[in-house]
């Protein structure tokens, strides 16, 4: 079977959120990146299927070469293969068009995404690519299954799920519950000398970006006026303010 | 060029978000001087839709939101569409607006704006205020396509149901309703009894501090009296205690309710990024250093299994 995953390199969770250039860049300086967190859940899932299975597991980076750190602890943790294309993942349609041409190149049984990524939470990749490349989409993937050539997936609805049946290829965008967080895996002193041998390729991008949508201007929400505290002797004062204060009760 | 929402039901009955994406749809046909469309699958007393400004309902009956793939309904939807000459058109960033719109998106090559928390600013080329890097940012977006959809995130704007409707309905039957045997839904699971968390107003949200799985009927009794939903931290939905569904935070669900309360939740970075754009927050936590009461309106320092049954015993009388 062969897997891919896409992997986007996102600003760690905790990292403070500054911009330049008048308020329209995004401010990298002094920011560790990561794998985006549902990317991970991802690998994860396809690393589970390698090992029950046997799979070829490629991931595939639309990045500059600030993201091999995170492509090789991809490979570290079990991926077999490394795929980057050489351009600035600008937008969600620049990226999917890319994978979905990487893709169309190479046959891929099972493609997954994150559902979203961290940084512009846009959502929009992994739904682009499935139309693009006509292949069922599993939005909010929370659980899967394969029997065969057939996928029993569980994708997240509002207040509860739905199982869904498809069949290889299928595209599944995922998110925790996939796998749990106590399964996410950190690189072995092995898996990090291991790496050092997988291939790590870069490509160069062979077709053109049709995105017309710019971020024009960010900005920082107001912070919240300072906390009133409240005895907890006096419970009955939260309720007053509740209800005459800020009117929500 | 015309404007267009679509909206959702549940077993027939239309989710808030969808009272408030027609809303918005209103405003911006009003500014553009524009007819509003309406897409519904069905749906109990459609005719409700009408008060909050659709000129034209188009209720397809023979697509099913519950049964039919998302690449269907995209098909469907976008059929209509391109026969109606929609150049603008708003859904919820609910689930099924995330699965839905970027398909519909890519059939129709129109641009797609995600997590919009404002109307536009401008119409010419279109730009509209958004959610960003979970919450700790907004960035404004401007498109040039000239066809565009808008995804907004639930309770941001709000509903408004302000006239007599004159619309009307038109039953339609889908000619892209073609059996997808690329993915089938064989079944669905709701949480019964519960209110949905994305439609809830209040929220009321309880973590470690909580100490065992045991301990949330207080919670829940809470939760009760205030018509709200309830919400957990990572921890404990990863330490099994409460169901993924329910955790709100950075990989789990983002809300913006009017109001959150968080009990026994210190409130890390990675939680606030799902809850910080809740309108007013309220802390209950031991630790007076817990970062959360640096971005709570309300806090109290105090044991959870003192104040929370206080403040039910309180919130009966404030009831009567």
């Amino acid at each position: 079977m062969n897997i891919l995953v896409c992997i986007s390199s996102v600003p760690d969770t905790t990292s403070p959120i500054n911009f330049n250039d008048d308020n329209s860049n995004f401010d990298t300086s002094g920011i560790t990146f990561i794998i985006n967190p549902y990317d991970e859940f991802c690998l994860t899932k396809a690393i589970f299927i390698k090992e029950k299975t046997g799979a070829l597991i490629t991931v595939l980076n639309i990045g500059t070469q600030n993201s091999d750190a995170v492509l090789r602890k991809a490979l570290a943790i079990g991926a077999d293969k490394a795929v980057r294309i050489n351009k600035e993942p600008s937008n969600s349609r620049i990226v999917s068009d890319l994978i979905a041409d990487y893709c169309k190149k190479n046959e891929f049984d099972l493609i997954f995404c994150g559902r979203e990524s961290i940084d512009y939470n846009g959502g929009k990749v992994p739904g682009f690519l499935a139309e693009k490349l006509d292949l069922p989409f599993i939005n909010g993937c929370i659980g899967m299954e394969i029997n065969g050539s057939t996928l029993e997936t569980k994708r997240e609805i509002d207040n509860g799920y739905e199982v869904c049946k498809s069949s290889i290829p299928t595209l599944i965008a995922g998110q925790k519950g996939l796998v749990e967080e106590k399964d996410l895996k950190i690189p072995s002193m092995r898996g990090i000398m291991t790496a050092r041998t997988k291939p790590l390729e870069v490509i160069e991008p062979e077709i053109e970006c049709k995105e017309k949508i710019e971020i024009v201007h960010f900005e920082k929400p107001i912070g919240r006026s300072e906390c009133k505290l409240i005895n907890d002797n006096e419970v009955e004062k939260l309720v007053d303010l509740l209800t005459n204060e800020a009117k929500v009760i | 060029m015309s404007i267009l929402t679509i909206i959702e039901n549940w077993d027939g009955n239309f989710k808030k978000t969808s009272f408030e994406s027609v809303s918005y749809g209103k405003h911006i046909a009003d500014k553009l001087d524009s007819e509003l469309f309406v897409i519904t699958f069905g749906g109990e007393n459609i005719n409700k839709i009408k008060s909050y400004g659709g000129d034209k309902i188009l209720n397809i009956i023979n697509i099913n939101l519950e049964k039919d793939s998302n690449i269907t309904i995209a098909k469907g939807c976008a059929e209509l569409i391109n026969k109606h000459e929609i150049s603008t058109i708003i859904m919820s960033n609910t689930n099924m607006g995330k699965s839905i719109a970027p398909l519909l998106s890519s059939i129709l090559d129109a641009g797609l704006i995600t997590n919009a928390i404002d109307y536009p600013s401008n119409y010419e080329s279109l730009t509209i205020k958004c959610k960003a890097f979970s919450s700790k940012a907004y960035a404004q977006y401007q498109s040039s396509f000239l066809k565009n959809i808008i995804s907004i995130v639930p309770n941001s704007i709000g509903e408004v149901n302000e006239k007599e409707g004159q619309g009307e309905v038109i039953e339609i039957n889908s000619e892209s309703h073609i059996q997808n045997n690329k993915l089938t839904i064989q079944s669905r699971h709701k949480l019964s009894g519960k209110i949905s968390l994305g439609d809830a107003n209040i929220v009321v949200s309880a973590g470690r501090g909580l100490k065992s799985s045991e301990n949330w009927n207080m919670i829940e009794e809470l939760a009760d009296i205030l018509g709200a939903g309830t919400a957990c931290s990572k921890p404990v939905s990863d330490m099994g205690w409460r169901p993924h569904s329910e955790h709100v935070g950075q990989t789990g669900l983002a809300i913006n309710p009017e109001l959150y309360i968080a009990i026994g939740i210190s409130g890390a970075i990675q939680h606030l990024a799902g809850v910080s754009s809740s309108k007013n927050i309220v802390v209950i936590n031991t630790d007076p250093d817990a970062p959360f009461f640096k971005s709570a309106n309300y806090g109290i320092v105090g044991d959870a299994f003192d104040v929370v049954p206080k403040l039910i015993e309180v919130l009966k009388e404030h009831k009567n």
